[in-house]
Order: structure tokens, then sequence, then C-alpha cells
């Protein structure tokens, strides 16, 4: 290949005068965008090679390094715009699908910030979470119709197994594979002091994790890979996952050369092969067969462990939440379209899917209609980036969030969407024990739990100016949320009026 | 008893820690100012091959042998923390070559220094567990010293 | 045009009262009417009711629905329906007094009725929920028309006013009841429809109430899934289906209803030392937090046979309880207890989440 066409996305800038050439950059950057000019103590920069993940940035101890968009543009076009042009040089080159990594980032509507919340005033009186109790624990799965009561008239206080959690959100699905051991480490350890769940995604559960099993969902995924019994027998819950929303409708496929060492055990599959996941899970064609399934997971466990079927908001996911509530299934988890991902087909992640904020309004809806909305719970995830996401998610009717993406910045993710490149930086998205071994579980997981901790308290002072002191009084509550910018029909599907009214 | 301690495991050899130790005994206010275009002279020192790197300085011995073998009576340990008077310092040494831990070595004018816990500076901490990136050196107290 | 009752969520702030008779001994409405008089500024002229038990004993057997009606052609077809599913054993006029203070009066009407049992076999229904259907039916579909008292041997008596003027208007001094419930209202914006005042009944059970609830949508959405329609976006309305699901069709009892609606905090129930009431407590709020209610209320819930007090969890809301030989006080204010009774006793303000269940004393109703 002669000239490839493409310009540097990213301008690496260093301050001369603050750089001390310390090289700390050059030591970080494992796509080796800086090096010493041979012989001298003098810093270059290669920007072609940079993806803007700002290691160096961040740990210049002087502040000397700045990464810019490079603003050599192609003559301005509104219909051809830049990103679009690169693209086609890129496939022009490579002949290839592109790949992308982590949520859509395109400028397609996020509802959340088109919802408003109340808050009390006058008629009565908002409530102080630093003064009263302000309770968020919830519990997922299914309830009974009806409750029961033994020959002596009282209460059988029996309950289906769930899944209790000391606040509504969880840590979503991401592999071992997909993500590194420590990353691992830090999500299990966060949830286990916060009193959470988190997910171990479709690679299996690394042996050193199974003491975190009371705070693990175990994922069977369409791959099946390191599904066994004692990986079921460890979970808090298993989910069942038939797609996710960064990729609805295909599988996935973890290149060979991250099938190394304790992930191709975890995964029981030969090292070095490529893990393919197929589209559709192969057992599961209509909807009786994931019946069929469920209830196969639920007899290895002996019924002691609630069953999530996770699937991607699709157009018509009010029917197929439906379906699945049907289907024996204790919790139903709806991943929205700007849900991250490991790598995606950029064509898949940035088009397909609908919004989380619509599917979740839609389905809690739709299994009220139907009167089977208590047979399950409901989990939303798919871009939740805040509080207020999850306050706006549970008043919308969901049981509970699942966050992934914030839980990876958290962590240090920069968002600079190359995790299929398996050279993270920041040692989440990479099997290269070099880089691996920088996130050190100690500082995650501790950074996960500030993270939370932070949204608790947000969600605590959201609900308190609600005059809400428990997260169950929140849920469905949409007399809370008020729109605004919505057409008729937006605000229809959400069940919201619009601010003012 | 507060002491440095290093954890190899998340050590990632960066070197943050020998600039961050320059930077804080320098006595200035701007990195950039204090430590461009000249050789540093930390006090803590990364080791190791690219395999595994460890940052090591004064372990503060509770036996200190420095102190035994210093000829200029400039080595003290007080309050558990080993210091050195470098008034008094001769420029010998000898510290450097008894030292299991190669924890001394001259500073630009080839007098002795060593870590004294940045309690000498006005970091408050020690600046190279304040700026570690991956939690690699920490300052805690541990059984073993009781 | 200001939105009509149903058609927006209209917060109030009210005064409630209520008095009971443990022997069944009766009482004329004068007392509570009385009652609501030192509570004056509570409410805004805007809604006054009142509920009475054990006033209809000869005709015990049979709901009786009160009615309001917009025309006599919407009387009429209402009665058509009736007569379709219940044999209507009287039909009459609610006996009013003209009153200055209360206008713009519906057509007031009571039917005292007996479903078919023909239909109830045809819909393989119990009678009370083929009620409860017809109730919801009619309140929902038959525009003009609505029922605001479904139970036997009770009834509620409400209106656009002062409480104290609704009560001399319905010529409550005529009635004797061994319990009694009363409610002026405190709306916030809405002219104030006859429909929308309090107590608000489903079968015999009425609620007054006293609170705005945060969890008015939450509940509402919960509480639709099982048939039940919140035309008129009130908390009492809400409530009222609640207690109905929870007693009624769950078949909990009273307090173990309490334990849902105003459930204690996960803290407390994890001190519980008796075993068999946490695990109670647990599975009360893990089976129904949708039924949990948050934010101020102080309501009275009259059933037959008994009345029971309840205050939000928090105690947002003023309550006090009082007694004198047989009879027990429940209202906002102290001062509404010392005018039915100035020697009233054991006077307290019952705790956040704690029921205060009284019951007349068996075969005494």
């Amino acid at each position: 290949m002669g000239v490839e066409y493409l310009t540097p996305e990213y301008e690496v800038i260093r301050n001369e005068n603050r750089c001390i050439a310390c090289g700390v950059c050059v030591r970080q950057c494992a796509n080796e965008v800086h090096a010493f000019l041979e012989g001298t103590e003098k810093i270059i920069s290669d920007d072609a090679k940079c993806v803007d993940c700002q290691r160096c940035v961040s740990l210049c101890p002087t502040h000397a390094l700045k990464i810019v968009k490079n603003d050599c543009r192609l003559r301005e076009n509104a219909n051809w715009d830049n990103d679009t042009i690169r693209e086609v040089y890129k496939q022009a080159n490579s002949g290839g699908v592109l790949l992308s990594s982590m949520g859509n980032p395109k400028p397609l509507p996020v509802y959340w910030d088109k919802i408003l919340i109340n808050a009390s005033q006058v008629t009565n009186p908002p409530i102080d979470p630093l003064r009263e109790p302000m309770e968020t624990r919830v519990f997922l799965g299914k309830r009974p119709q009806k409750v029961e009561r033994g020959a002596d008239g009282k209460l059988r206080c029996e309950l289906l197994p769930m899944i209790e959690l000391s606040m509504p959100i969880m840590f979503s699905a991401m592999s071992y594979g997909s993500i590194s051991y420590n990353a691992h480490a830090s999500l299990a350890r966060a949830a286990q002091a916060l009193g959470i769940c988190y997910n171990t995604g479709e690679g299996g559960l690394h042996e050193d994790f199974y003491a975190y099993g009371d705070n693990t969902i175990v994922q069977v995924a369409s791959g099946r890979f390191g599904v066994h019994e004692n990986y079921l027998e460890a979970a808090r819950a298993i989910e069942i996952k038939m797609g996710q929303g960064a990729k609805p409708g295909i599988g996935g496929h973890l290149p060979g050369s991250k099938i190394v060492g304790d992930v191709s055990r975890t995964r029981m599959i030969p090292e070095g092969s490529d893990a393919i996941t197929p589209a559709p899970h192969h057992d599961i064609y209509p909807i009786e067969d994931l019946r069929q399934l469920v209830f196969s997971l639920k007899d290895a466990t002996d019924y002691r462990k609630p069953v999530i079927v996770k699937v991607a908001a699709v157009h018509n996911i009010a029917a197929i939440a439906s379906g699945i509530a049907r289907s024996g299934a204790d919790v139903i988890a709806i991943d929205g379209f700007r849900g991250g991902t490991g790598a995606a087909p950029t064509r898949i992640r940035d088009n397909v899917g609908i919004p989380i904020e619509l599917a979740l309004a839609a389905v809690d809806q739709r299994l009220r209609d139907e009167g089977i909305r208590n047979d399950v719970s409901l989990v939303v995830g798919g871009s939740v980036r805040s509080a207020s996401d999850v306050v706006k998610a549970i008043a919308l009717g969901a049981d509970a969030c699942y966050i992934a993406t914030a839980a990876l910045l958290a962590l240090g993710c920069h968002l600079c969407r190359t995790c299929q490149s398996g050279k993270c930086n920041w040692g989440i998205a990479t099997q290269r024990p070099d880089l691996v071994k920088r996130l050190n579980p100690d500082v995650g997981s501790e950074r996960l739990v500030h993270l939370m901790d932070a949204w608790r308290h947000e969600i605590k002072e959201l609900m308190g100016g609600m005059g809400i002191n428990s997260v169950e009084a929140l849920r469905g509550n949409r007399l809370m949320l008020r729109g605004v910018g919505l057409t008729e029909k937006e605000l229809q599907i959400l069940g919201i009026a619009h601010a003012g009214e | 008893m507060k002491r440095v301690y290093v954890n190899e495991a998340w050590c990632l050899g960066c070197h943050l820690c020998e600039y961050n130790c320059a930077f804080a005994n320098s006595g200035l206010q701007d990195m950039a100012t204090a430590l461009k275009g000249k050789p540093i002279y930390p006090r803590i020192h990364i080791e190791g091959s690219d395999a595994i790197t460890y940052a090591v300085s004064c372990r503060h011995c509770t036996d200190p042998i420095c102190v035994k073998s210093c000829i200029a009576g400039a080595i003290r340990k007080r309050d558990g923390v080993v210091r050195i008077d470098q008034t008094k310092c001769v420029g010998c040494l000898t510290c450097v070559l008894v030292c299991p831990y190669g924890a001394l070595s001259p500073n630009e004018n080839g007098v002795m220094q060593k870590c004294e816990l940045c309690l000498q500076n006005s970091c408050g901490e020690p600046a190279c567990v304040t700026g570690c990136p991956n939690r690699a050196i920490v300052y805690e107290e541990r059984e073993e010293d009781a | 045009m200001t939105p009509k009752e149903g058609q927006v969520r209209i917060p109030s702030g009210c005064a409630i009262a209520a008095v009971i008779s443990r022997e069944g001994n009766r009482m004329t409405g004068e007392r509570i009417i009385e009652a609501m008089k030192p509570m004056h500024d509570r409410s805004n002229g805007l809604g006054g009711g009142f509920a009475a038990y054990g006033i209809y004993p000869e005709y015990r057997d049979f709901y009786a629905l009160h009615f309001f009606f917009d025309s006599r052609d919407t009387r009429k077809t209402c009665e058509a329906y009736l007569k379709e599913r219940f044999e209507i054993y009287k039909a009459e006029r609610i006996p009013t007094r003209k009153l200055p203070q209360i206008t713009d009066e519906p057509m007031i009407w009571r039917y005292f009725v007996a479903p078919l049992q023909s239909v109830l076999r045809d819909l393989q229904l119990d009678e009370k929920e083929f009620v409860v259907r017809t109730v919801m039916h009619i309140n929902t579909s038959m525009k003009g028309a609505y029922i605001f008292s479904s139970g036997k041997n009770m009834g509620t008596f409400k209106a656009v006013g002062f409480p104290e003027d609704v009560g001399v208007y319905y010529r409550l001094d005529e009635y004797e009841g061994y319990a009694w419930t009363a409610h002026g209202r405190y709306p916030t914006n809405t002219p104030g429809w006859w429909g929308g005042a309090h107590p608000f009944t489903l079968l015999d059970y009425s609620v007054v109430h006293n609170g705005e609830i945060s969890s008015y949508d939450a509940n509402r959405r919960y509480i639709e899934m099982f048939g039940y329609k919140c035309t008129l976006q009130t908390d009492t309305e809400v409530i009222t289906y609640i207690l109905d699901y929870l007693i009624r069709r769950q078949e909990l009892t009273l307090s173990e209803a309490a334990s849902v609606i105003a459930a204690p905090f996960w803290s407390t129930i994890e001190g519980k030392t008796d075993l068999e009431d946490k695990r109670k407590h647990i599975y009360l709020r893990t089976l129904f937090p949708s039924l949990l209610i948050t934010g101020p209320f102080s309501i009275v819930l009259g059933f037959d046979g008994g009345l029971m007090a309840l205050n939000d969890r928090l105690k947002l809301r003023s309550m006090v309880v009082g007694e004198k030989d047989d009879k027990v006080f429940v209202a906002s204010e102290e001062a509404a207890i010392r005018v039915m009774e100035p020697d009233a006793g054991n006077l307290y303000a019952p705790a956040g989440g704690e029921p205060v269940i009284i019951r007349v004393k068996e075969g005494a109703y």
C-alpha cells in the first residue's frame, strides 16, 4: 500500500518550555507515539499513532502535553463530512468492515437530557437525606401474585430467589478477555463492598473471583464460553445474553491474540484461538426455546438463582419483553443503542437499535397493560451516565440500572474508543501483562466505590427533593418527570407530560 | 512508624517518583523550572529490568549500618527516621559502600543525600507516594516495624 | 379553561376527624359536624364530606349506591344499566336542606341494590368484585354519572363547600351511625368538584386523608394493573384502591396492610428481635414495594365495623387520638376532639406508620 490518504486525526502538542524530558510519555504509550530522538534528550511524537487516550497527558508531571483534534480539514461539505470521507479511505485501503468500540458517538437524541425531575414546594415537604432515613435498597426478581397463608392463618413468608441490591445499580456485563483481570478484580471487589452485583460477561469466571459469587451475575451467552456447573453455582444470578445494545443482531469476535493464559483457561477454549460468539443462540430460534433454556438453567441450579434475560433495545422491544416475561425469566435487562462494547462493526454500532429511554417506557407500560409487570424486574443500561439518569430511569419504570461505561471511566478509561486494538494504555481493555498491571485493583475498586457512593448521595438528594424517602416509591412514578422540547409522540411513548403542564 | 513501601506488582517503572522526589527537594515552585535541562538527583531510584521494576529508597533500618559506618558522624537516626546532616558530610562514600539497598547517593555537589520521608521539605507526605499513578509506593505503618 | 377534577392532579391540604363507639352505640352527625368547626382554616370551602357507618340498618343487605347525576337523561340511562345487573330495592333522592353556602348542586340519588345472581353466575364473579367493576365502569364510562358511595349499611355525603355546611346540607343530624369520619378540603388549583370531595369510598371502605403523597404515580400505575381506574387523580382515591386491593383481594389484615403502605424502614426491620415479625415485614416490603406510600399523609380508613387511623412513616402530618368511655376520637387537631368530647382522655399522637385500629365489638353493628 502506498499513500493511505489518511491524515492523523489528532495532534500531539508538546510545550517545549515545560517538557523536562523525563520520558514518562515515552514509557507509557503502548501505541509508541513518543520517542527520544536518538542520541538526544529531545522527545518527538508521531501524531499518526495517537488514539487520544490521554495517558501521556494525565501522567506528564509538568503538564507539557496536550492532544488536540487535527485541524487539517478536507474541504467543507455538509453531506460528505470529514469522518465519512475518512471511513471511505479506510475501507478502500483495507477492504474490511469498519470496527469501533464503546458506545454510539453520533449526535442522536439523548432523552435523559430532555426530561426534568420534580421537587416539592409548599404542599408537600422535601426531605433532607442528611437528617432523615432515605432508602435505596431494591430486590430484583419475580413476585408471587397472591399472598399465601398457612393453616394457622400466618403469612407464609416465602419468596422466590431475588437479587438484593443496596442501591439500584449494577455493573454491566464485560467479559474477562475483553477487559483485564485487574478490571474484573476492581469490579468484583467494588460490587462486594457496595452490596451490589457485577456481571462476568460471556468470558467465564476466573477462579480467583469465585469468592465474590454473591455479588456476581454470571452470563450464559451464545458462545457458552466458560459455562459449567460450578460457574452457575457460584453466582447470585444467571444472565442469558440474547443481545447487546451496541451491536444488536450480531455476535462477537475476541481475537486469538487476547485468548492467552488465564483467559483461555477461563473461557475453556485453546490458547490463541479466536473466540467467536454466534449471533443467535443456536438452541434458541423462537421464544419457546428461550423458555427451555431458562428452565434448564433453573433446573441446573435447583431453582435457587434468578434468571435474567438480556436483550438489545430494538424496534418491537415491548412485544419481545412481554414474551420474555412469560418465558419464566425473573429479570429482563434491556440494553439501549448507546451501550458500549469492546468491539463492534461501526455501521451496526451507529445505526442499529433504539434509545433505552423509549424502550424502557414502552416495555414498562406494556407489561403493566398486560398485568405481568410483577412477574419480572426491569434492568436498563445503554448509557446511564449519572445519578440523575438513574433517577429518571427508575421514575420511568426501571427497577435498576446497569452501568458499564461510567464504571470504566472510573477505572481510568478516557473513551478513546480503540478497545479493539488491545493496547489499552489504562490497563483495562488489554491482556498485555505490562499494560494490565497499570490498573491496580486497590485503586480501581476504591474509585468505583467512590463513584457509587457519590451517585447514591445524589440519588438521595433528588429523591428527598421530591419528598420520596424510598426508591420503591420512585419506581414508575412518571408524574415526577416532565419533558422539554419533545413532540407529542415522544411524550406519549415516554408516558410523561410536558414541562408546564 | 510510617514508612515508604513499594509493591513491585504495581510499579510501572514510569520513573515519576524520581522526578517528583527531585522536584520536592528542589525548594522551587515549578517543576519545569526546577528540573528542565538539568540532571536530576532523586533520593528514590527505579531498579529492575523490562520484566519487573521497583522503586528503592531508604528503609530507615532498625539498626542502620550507615549510621554506624559514617566517619563524620553525619548520619543519625532520630524519631525513627534516618537523617543526614549535610554540613557534616565529607563525601567519603562509605555509606554508599555499606548500604545494602543503595539508598544513599551524592547530590550535584557530591554531598550525600537520602530519603528523609519529605519531613525536611514542605510536601507533608512523601512526594513519591502522592505522585505514584498506580499506588505502587505507599506510606503506611506495618506490623513488622512495631 | 380551568381543568376539571380528574384531568389534572390536585395537591390539597386538609382537616380530618372521626369518632367511633366501640359498643356500637349510634350517634347523630351533629357531633362530627361540630368537630370540623375549629379546623375551619384547614379547609378552603372547596370540598367537605362525611362517611357514616350503621346508618341504613333496615337496608343492611343491600349495597347503598350514592350517585351524582348531571341530568335526568343521565339518570335514566344509568338506571337502565343498573336494572340489567341489580335488583333495585329502593331508589330515592338523598334529602338535602337548601343553603346559600352550597350551590351548583348535581342531582343526588341513592339506590339500594342487590346484584342479580344470574349475572354473577354468568360472569363468575363474587358479589363484591362485581359491584367494584360496576362502580369502575359507571365512573369511567358514563359521562355525567358518578357513584360516590357503594357500601352496605354505610354512606358517604360530600359536596363543594365547607364541611360544617355540607353536614347541614345533607341533614346529617337525621342519621345515626356507630362511626363517623369527616373531611375538609384545601385543594390548590381547582374549582372543586362534588365527586372530588372526600371521603372517597369503594364498597364499605372509606378514606379521609390529609396530605400529599409523593409516591402517587408509582402507586397509581401499580394498582391500575388490577382493574382499578384512578379517574380523579387524587391521593385519597388511590389510597382507597390500595387498601381495597390489600385487604379484600390479598386478604391481608389491617395491620399487615398498614405495614405495606407505611412500611418500617429497613433499618428498623433489621433491628427487630422478634424473628417472625421481622420475616413478615421483609416479606411484605419485598412483595409490595410499589404500594409503599411516601410523602405526608394522615388517613382514617372506615370499614364495616371499625376504623383505622394511620400516619405516614415519617409522621409528616398531624394526627391525634383520644378516648372517652366507649368512644374513640381521631382528628388532625386536638381542638376537634375537645369539641366532640371536652373530657376526652388518653390523648396521644400515634407514631409514624403505627396503625390505630378500633373495632366495634362483635355483634354490635
